[in-house]
């Protein structure tokens, strides 16, 4: 008799389920610590240079050297901070980038968690995020943090609710909250034309825009705006809880990668479905696709963050509440129009 | 019909995507990083580094202390003593350039009616103790000795836009 045959059945779907967990983070915080790689070579690229290559050959071992030196640095706490927000902040910004990932549709039939709301709680778990931000610079007790928080939330509430609109498309389209069934409704047998892009291109570029602003990233990064606010939120953090401070925002961006690639590119799907067979290698759908989609938009994220420079804020919010709402809503409008007269190839 | 063609540029981000195709080229352009420690970028045979004293070809010091370089150094940088030496000549008995005064400008090269005083391409040298700054009349002739061949293939290559 072995070991997880002596364990009563409960529990054995526990171990399971922790494995599968264990699994998930560790190939996530790897595709983190590789992603700043990414970064810094993608954007050396641009800029004509080569990025780092010394730490090991062609610089692969370089993420490693950095989370490194930050584990060696000693965490200051300012002493005029709210010492346990201060600790809990980071914590609190990295949960929501790892647990909305329960509910992510990876490859056919695995999702850790197969919730009927699971577009609920992704929408639930990005706000979240937020709060770690804002409490950051609110425990700092430094103007600079302050008004990075502040930045932060602003920005959060305006493009929370353009992203919202835009999912609530997605929801009209595919007919369900579940991650896995907003997939399955965009298979059909016309390729990539089959998934939620085309009819909702404006939502599309909405949520991806939105997206960028949520992770507060470049061209929308005014929460840490170097020029301005030093380092905004996380001025004061140093070590560890700056690298999870670091971890969150990269999780956070492979995250919103993924959900742009779940709802608008078809997630797992193969962009040739029903081009090829179903078991042949380009079309058969797997976590191959999904995993090149989201790549696709992390690449998106360097690459803006090259191109662009910093939005000043008044333009943040008037893009945010003068352009986003109403195009969504707009859409909403024109998207259900089309479900009414059964667009083909989606509302068929 | 203006303000209407710039709605239109305005609404489908135009100009983003402009901007975007740029760096998107770039990404895939050639990349002119250095690998300094193993790569270097050419040298200019004017480069003004480190400063040398020369000697003819039979072993006679150049410098003839007439103290135009001292005269000319803008930075004040060169402290000359001179007196006759054995031979009848006149030499300098003391020959010191503040290398931390020193702007590098090269008008003591200029300066020099003997082409005594130059500055070679020797640019990675640092200093680890206190007072190693001044390099005296011993130290200049050493570096002329040591890099002559390099110097007066350098003076060659300028010799003609001089």
């Amino acid at each position: 008799m072995s070991f997880s045959d002596s364990l009563p059945p409960q529990l054995h779907v526990v171990a399971i389920t922790l494995a599968q967990i264990l699994a998930v983070t560790v190939v996530l915080i790897l595709c983190v610590a590789y992603l700043t790689l990414a970064e810094r070579k993608v954007i050396g690229y641009i800029q004509n240079r080569i990025g780092p290559n010394r730490v090991g050959p062609k610089g692969l071992l370089q993420p490693f050297a950095d989370v490194l030196k930050l584990l060696l640095k000693e965490v200051v706490v300012p002493a005029n901070a709210d010492r346990f927000l201060f600790i809990i902040a980071p914590v609190l910004s990295i949960t929501p980038a790892l647990a909305a990932w329960a509910v992510m549709p990876l490859f056919p039939g695995f999702i850790l968690a197969n919730i009927n709301a699971g577009l609920l709680y992704v929408l639930a778990l990005t706000s979240l995020g937020v709060y770690g931000v804002i409490l950051a610079g609110w425990a700092s007790n430094s103007k600079y943090a302050f008004l990075g928080a502040m930045r932060s939330a602003a920005q959060i509430v305006a493009y929370e609710i353009a992203m919202g609109f835009a999912l609530v498309a997605v929801v009209m389209a595919s007919g369900s909250l579940n991650l896995g069934e907003i997939v399955q409704a965009q298979a059909g047998g016309a390729g990539l034309l089959n998934w939620f892009w085309l009819p909702l291109f404006p939502l599309f570029i909405v949520y991806f825009i939105s997206g960028l602003a949520e992770t507060n990233r470049a061209p929308f990064d005014v929460a840490e705006g170097e020029s301005e606010i030093v380092a905004g939120f996380h001025v004061e953090y140093s070590g560890v809880s700056f690298a999870v401070f670091f971890l969150a925002e990269y999780a956070n961006m492979i995250l919103i990668s993924a959900l742009t690639a779940v709802f608008f590119l078809g997630g797992w799907l193969s962009p040739f479905q029903g081009w090829f067979a179903a078991d042949s290698l380009l079309g058969a759908p797997g976590f191959f696709w999904f995993a090149l989609k989201t790549a696709f938009f992390l690449f998106c994220f360097l690459w803006f963050r090259a191109t662009f420079p910093r939005y000043r804020y008044d333009q943040i919010m008037r893009l945010g509440w003068k352009v986003f709402i109403p195009v969504t809503i707009v859409w909403i409008f024109v998207l259900g129009a089309m479900i009414a007269f059964k667009l083909p190839p989606w509302f068929a | 019909m203006l303000a209407v063609r710039n709605i239109f540029k305005t609404f489908f981000l135009v100009e983003l995507l402009k901007g975007l195709r740029l760096t998107f080229r770039n990404l895939f352009a050639p990349k002119i990083t250095i690998q300094y420690p193993e790569e270097k970028t050419p040298q200019s045979p004017r480069f003004r580094g480190l400063h040398a004293q020369r000697r003819y070809a039979n072993g006679e010091e150049r410098c003839i202390a007439c103290k135009l370089c001292e005269a000319v150094c803008p930075a004040l940088a060169i402290t000359i003593e001179s007196d006759v030496a054995d031979d009848g000549t006149r030499r300098t008995t003391r020959y010191d350039i503040d290398l931390f005064k020193c702007i590098y400008c090269g008008f003591c090269e200029e300066a020099c009616p003997v082409d005594a005083i130059v500055e070679t391409r020797i640019h990675e040298y640092h200093m680890e103790m206190r007072g190693e700054n001044i390099m005296t009349k011993d130290k200049l002739l050493a570096i002329g000795d040591k890099y002559e061949a390099m110097i007066a293939a350098d003076k060659a290559a300028d010799a003609r836009y001089r």
